[in-house]
């Protein structure tokens, strides 16, 4: 005869099943974690896109006083300003002018958070992404250029929605971005400007 | 104790909230916990569900692959490498899929060779084996269409072979091939419109058909190793005195069989994912190359014994037609079979000697498929190929005459 | 694994294929193996040096770059640099040949093959083998020949190391035994472990992942047979009701 006697048989050790239940779920869920972490990992970066991400390196002894380079590092726009003694002088009277002129609420690593936002102060390197929706600021370094007003500092302008950035990169008043330019990490080896890379870990850095 | 009863109440309320608009207690009452099936089923029934589990890695691994394989005659070898390379984890969702490709046969093999052994096939059942066979089918065409993907030397060649038999079709033959490959030879024409069958259009007539199957099984109910219906004898509550409910005691059972299935596929994926040339072949590691045809060229394991019966057969078109039938002859084996009994168990010394010979003959075509076509391999091969088809061909015959036992009433069971 | 490397390595070398170069054994060269053990990283970064200093030139290993040969084999970035990575080339770089295609061509009537995945078409054994049997043959543009690959284009990049040797050959043309020939700047025993070394390499750019490949697996599946124990127990506890 076939019986299932679950229901009526009194021997059956209740707390027992619960027990492996308890294990069996435990450890299949144990389990679970462990065979979805491959999957999930496969969405990071490939090798492929870190080697393309790999820190590109600028010669800035071929840029002139005054001249911008775009280069390009992980998929991202980078400027490259060598900015006049001129331009680097009158940076502090922006200030008033500038939404977040210390940078305190601004992206960029802690050795370009100050007036001049780089760690030299001729040389100015952006991510020239706009912090509002992203498009290509273009340049206009002149002071008062004339589709920008007379009193324009020079700076970066974006044709998108009209945001308007100082020679740091510093988002000015009356923009619609409202944090400043990102600078990316970089580090320079005389004249080689190295991006990508802090300069405290030049050593090992994907 | 208020809020206890106030969480139970809302509990309470969201199940019967939910219910009311999807049936998942009545689905888990008559599929699981009021499903009865026999109490007697041995370790030939596991492969059922193991075929399951196989079908969910192929297909989440199967995704898994398609976000960085890349069809097309110029980057599909590459980008294979590029995910056993560069792609986190890339190898070991690659080294899943194509071990599980050969796994998913070693099941349904199983599987098939269960339902042979215990007349699964035979009445009520005949429509749940067709409905299998044409799982089987597909499952024959996702594998093909799979293996040509990764554009290796032995894809290639195998797409150039496998789509030229259907130019022994006469009359209509050649025009058929050029439309099939979509080109005047095996290219990306063809590579393209393979990979899109791979990932589309067979995974669904492969999940259609496994709900029919499924469907198919619930109403009949699970045959089982003596071929007696469970159904004939019910106790006083309705259900099969022979049976259980499926929940919690199969799929417990199941649970193990899946353990044990997986640490046999783990350590084919970790340390021996090739399998000896046998699951990944080594000519395959070199790109498709129209120009040069491998050395030996032998389809996967799983489709020798067929392959072996069209290089037994001296004439080009008799031998595709043989080939063909080898496969379908299986959707007959209901009609050809006449025993009166189901299960080996009681069936005469002719059935047993029949499927003995049979057991034989496709293992060693099988095997015979992976040897060079030459000399004594041949002789073999056609020795095998007449035993093949005798089986089924004398069917109706032998299983008339056999002497059979007579089958108890109650099924065999020792707890 | 360090421990399984050595005793692989020492059954290795304790077969045949240590003694390969023995003259009296050289007739059965096709039972040679190459009894390299991807666990011996010391031995998988002098293959490394070696396919830069002799194949890199003419061969290329287009799926894998430089800095995974480093992250791979234990080698810094700065040392890959000063070393392995040919000038010109970044560390991020993949392998390339020196030669370019059109040059080679001219050279050789064909462009040497890319060897990402050499030893999975061909096995290690076979380039192990490969590159242990050639021999002097006058009649050949190379003025080498070679049992593995009969009429092979490529010259005997070894030659220096090994020496040259002549290959006897008996009635009906059938390879009998190597002979001494041009010696060179290696032992036998020392030839051996050069090439077995840069075949260890090249099985290890057909698969990166082999490196660790079955380390994850012994894991996997001690915790797989876990789970399935637990589940038995559980499946038993239950199925006492079924009499």
């Amino acid at each position: 005869m076939t019986e299932i006697s679950a229901t009526d048989d009194l021997e059956i050790d209740q707390s027992r099943r619960r027990f492996l239940t308890a294990a069996t779920v435990a450890t299949g869920a144990v389990g679970a974690a462990f065979a979805i972490t491959p999957f999930i990992k496969s969405w990071n970066p490939s090798e492929r896109a870190r080697a393309l991400g790999a820190p590109v390196e600028v010669d800035v002894a071929k840029i002139d006083p005054g001249q911008m380079v775009v280069t390009s590092w992980r998929k991202q726009a980078i400027y490259v300003v060598h900015r006049t003694p001129e331009m680097v002088a009158t940076l502090p009277q922006n200030d008033a002018r500038l939404k977040d002129p210390t940078s305190a609420d601004s992206d960029q690593p802690p050795y370009a958070k100050n007036e001049m936002r780089s760690l030299k102060p001729e040389y100015l390197v952006l991510i020239g992404i706009c912090t509002h929706l992203g498009c290509l600021p273009k340049q206009h370094f002149e002071r008062g250029d004339a589709a920008l007003g007379a009193d324009w500092p020079g700076g970066f302008f974006c044709p998108c929605h009209g945001s308007k950035f100082d020679m740091a990169g510093r988002v000015m008043d009356g923009s619609p971005a409202s944090v400043n330019l990102r600078i990316p990490p970089y580090h320079f080896d005389g004249d080689t400007l190295t991006i990508g890379v802090d300069p405290q870990a030049q050593k090992g850095v994907a | 104790m208020a809020n206890a009863a106030e969480g139970a109440a809302v509990k309470g309320g969201f199940r019967a909230w939910l219910n009311k608009r999807l049936p998942v207690d009545e689905f888990m009452q008559s599929q699981l916990l009021g499903y009865y099936a026999p109490k007697n089923f041995n370790v030939w029934y596991f492969f059922g569900s193991l075929a399951l589990v196989v079908f969910v890695i192929q297909i989440v691994t199967g995704i898994f692959l398609t976000m960085n394989y890349k069809p097309g005659e110029l980057t599909a070898f590459d980008s294979v490498e590029y995910i056993m390379r560069e792609v986190e984890w890339g190898w070991l969702i690659r080294y899943m899929h194509s071990t599980g490709a050969s796994f998913f046969f070693v099941v349904v093999y199983l599987h098939m060779y269960r339902a042979l052994m215990y007349g699964s096939y035979k009445a009520p059942r005949e429509l749940l084996w067709l409905i299998g066979m044409c799982l089987y089918l597909a499952l024959m065409a996702e594998a093909f269409f799979g293996y040509v993907l990764p554009w290796g030397n032995m894809s290639f060649w195998g797409a150039q072979v496998i789509v030229n038999l259907f130019g022994t079709i006469p009359g209509i033959g050649p025009g058929l091939v050029e439309w099939i490959r979509g080109d005047y030879g095996i290219a990306d024409s063809t590579l393209n419109r393979f990979f899109a069958l791979h990932v589309a259009a067979l995974p669904l007539a492969l999940l259609l058909l496994i709900v029919l199957h499924l469907v198919a099984l619930r109403q009949t109910g699970s045959n089982n190793p003596d071929g007696i219906e469970i159904k004939a004898k019910l106790g006083a509550n309705g259900k099969p005195l022979d049976g259980i409910p499926f929940h919690p005691y199969y799929t417990l059972k199941d649970i193990v069989g899946i353990g044990v299935f997986l640490v046999a596929f783990a350590i084919v994926v970790f340390f021996v994912p090739t399998f000896g040339g046998l699951f990944l072949e080594a000519p395959n590691f070199t790109p498709a190359n129209a120009l040069s045809t491998p050395e030996h060229i032998a389809p996967v394991w799983y489709f020798t014994p067929y392959y072996a019966i069209l290089r037994a057969v001296p004439d080009q078109r008799l031998g595709a037609l043989l080939m063909g039938l080898s496969v379908l002859v299986y959707l007959f084996l209901p009609w050809l079979d006449r025993s009166p009994v189901k299960s080996v168990r009681y069936r005469g010394w002719i059935w047993k000697l029949a499927l003995t010979v049979f057991t034989v003959s496709f293992l060693a075509l099988m095997y015979l498929g992976l040897q060079p076509a030459e000399g004594r391999y041949v002789m073999l091969a056609r020795i095998f190929t007449a035993c093949y088809f005798a089986f089924f061909v004398l069917m109706p015959f032998y299983t008339r005459i056999d002497p059979v036992k007579p089958v108890p009433e109650r099924v065999t069971h020792h707890a | 694994m360090r421990k399984l490397a050595i005793i692989v390595t020492a059954l290795a070398l304790a077969t045949p294929a240590a003694f390969a170069s023995d003259a009296e054994g050289t007739a059965s060269w096709q039972q040679w193996h190459a009894g390299n053990a991807l666990g011996d990283r010391a031995s998988l970064q002098r293959g490394a040096r070696n396919f830069m200093n002799y194949c890199a030139g003419c061969h290329s290993l287009k799926y894998l770059r430089y800095q995974r040969i480093g992250a791979d084999l234990g080698i810094n970035d700065d040392l890959m640099k000063a070393n392995l990575v040919p000038p010109g080339a970044k560390i991020t770089d993949y392998v390339s040949s020196a030669m370019p295609a059109s040059l080679a061509n001219a050279s050789f009537g064909i462009v040497p093959p890319d060897l990402s995945l050499i030893t999975r078409s061909k096995s290690s054994d076979y380039v192990f083998r490969f590159l242990k049997t050639f021999y002097a043959d006058p009649a050949a543009a190379t003025g080498t020949n070679n049992l593995a690959l009969p009429g092979t284009a490529m010259p005997h990049v070894l030659s220096d190391l090994q020496g040259v040797p002549r290959a006897v050959f008996g009635e009906g043309g059938r390879f009998e035994k190597f002979a001494e020939g041009t010696p060179g700047q290696l032992s036998a025993a020392e030839y051996d472990a050069f090439v077995r070394d840069t075949v260890n390499f090249l099985e290890y750019a057909g698969e990166p992942a082999k490196l660790s490949r079955a380390t994850i697996g012994v894991w996997v599946v001690l915790y797989l047979l876990l789970f399935t124990a637990i589940a038995w127990l559980l499946k038993q506890e239950y199925w006492k009701d079924v009499h």
